[in-house]
């Protein structure tokens, strides 16, 4: 049985956050939970449930889509929280894609280059 | 760190001809990011200095620090069993996910491995943010089951009579281990000690390292 388990993904060390939006990511949850937006043992336990969920939908969760279980985390509790809707989100989103995609190779991506955009 | 450099492109499907394309993930942090700021629940800068916090200030040199003057001072290594959180916060080490702070110590009859079986609780103050092999699903499976194989994937074999024992953080509480003192380091300053202890010795799936490897 023990020789079923899979093996501990090890590595050298590699820096803190392997990608910008992961350091977004973790930093956007300590600083809602700084301003009491929820309670570190709400965070603890609805990152569980995330990782939780992602195992059962298959995630083989080998510590490398940690901060995507994270980010799933803080926007439940976004939403959860009434800070803002899904729907609300989805279309934030939607509006950073279309502001990167009028934006031209090699400059900054920002939101008011989104065509769409409401001024 | 700037905000927007997580600027990538993808060779394997057609895009517009000078747009750019961000990855999905990056998009739905970055819709948070302009609603938590639009909304007043992140001020600006804010997220950019606790990034710079945990890259750069915060890791496990400040546990190493701890353990060097739990080695060195039994007066101090009492007041860490009294009350971690306080006697780790004399050395300025204090905040986030450190609050409640236990701390474990290593002896020839008992081993302790630190490990968070349902998510990824850490002592963020002394340790910095968890490796990524601390927050796989076979780490926190296979601790529970099978401490001793877990020493072994690295590399640690230890005598039949060392019980393991296996502390499970949560919320409320974070764990330091305090490795054994290596042999052979009579006399020496906090700041040469603790050059021996990593961070794997600290979550207890190493030990310190021995006399002759000091910086």
């Amino acid at each position: 049985m023990l020789a079923a388990l899979p093996t501990i993904p090890r590595q050298g060390d590699i820096p803190v956050f392997q990608e910008p939006w992961q350091a977004q990511a973790f930093a956007m949850a300590v600083a809602l939970h700084e301003r009491g937006v929820f309670s570190w043992t709400e965070w603890a336990s609805t990152l569980a449930a995330e990782i939780k969920a992602a195992q059962a939908a298959g995630d083989p969760d080998l510590g490398d889509s940690y901060y995507r279980h994270w980010l799933a985390a803080l926007e439940r509790l976004v939403v959860d929280k009434e800070i803002a809707s899904r729907r609300q989100l989805d279309m934030t989103k939607t509006a950073w894609d279309r502001a990167a995609r009028a934006t031209p190779h090699g400059q900054p991506i920002l939101i008011e280059n989104d065509p769409d955009r409401i001024r | 760190m700037t905000q927007h450099d997580d600027h990538h492109h993808h060779h394997d499907h057609a895009h517009g001809e000078a747009g750019s394309e961000l990855p999905d993930i990056a998009l739905r942090v970055r819709a948070l990011e302009t609603i938590l700021s639009e909304k007043g629940y992140v001020q600006p800068g804010v997220i950019d200095a606790i990034v710079e916090t945990y890259e750069t200030k915060i890791g496990p040199r400040n546990g190493a620090q701890v353990v060097a003057r739990a080695w060195s001072d039994p007066a101090y290594l009492e007041r860490l069993r009294q009350d971690a959180t306080a006697a780790i916060a004399e050395l300025g080490f204090v905040g986030r996910q450190g609050e409640h702070m236990v701390v474990v110590e290593n002896t020839p009859r008992q081993h302790n491995l630190v490990v968070c079986t349902l998510c990824s609780c850490y002592p963020w103050p002394v340790l910095g943010l968890p490796p990524v092999w601390y927050k796989s699903a076979p780490y926190r499976a296979k601790a529970v089951i099978d401490p001793r194989g877990v020493l072994a994937d690295f590399g640690v074999a230890l005598p039949a009579e060392t019980a393991i024992r296996v502390w499970d953080s949560t919320a409320e509480l974070r764990y330091l281990v305090i490795p054994m003192r290596p042999a052979g380091t009579d006399g020496w300053s906090e700041e040469r000690l603790a050059s021996l202890v990593t961070r794997d010795s600290m979550i207890g799936t190493s030990l310190a390292l021995p006399a002759g490897d000091a910086a």
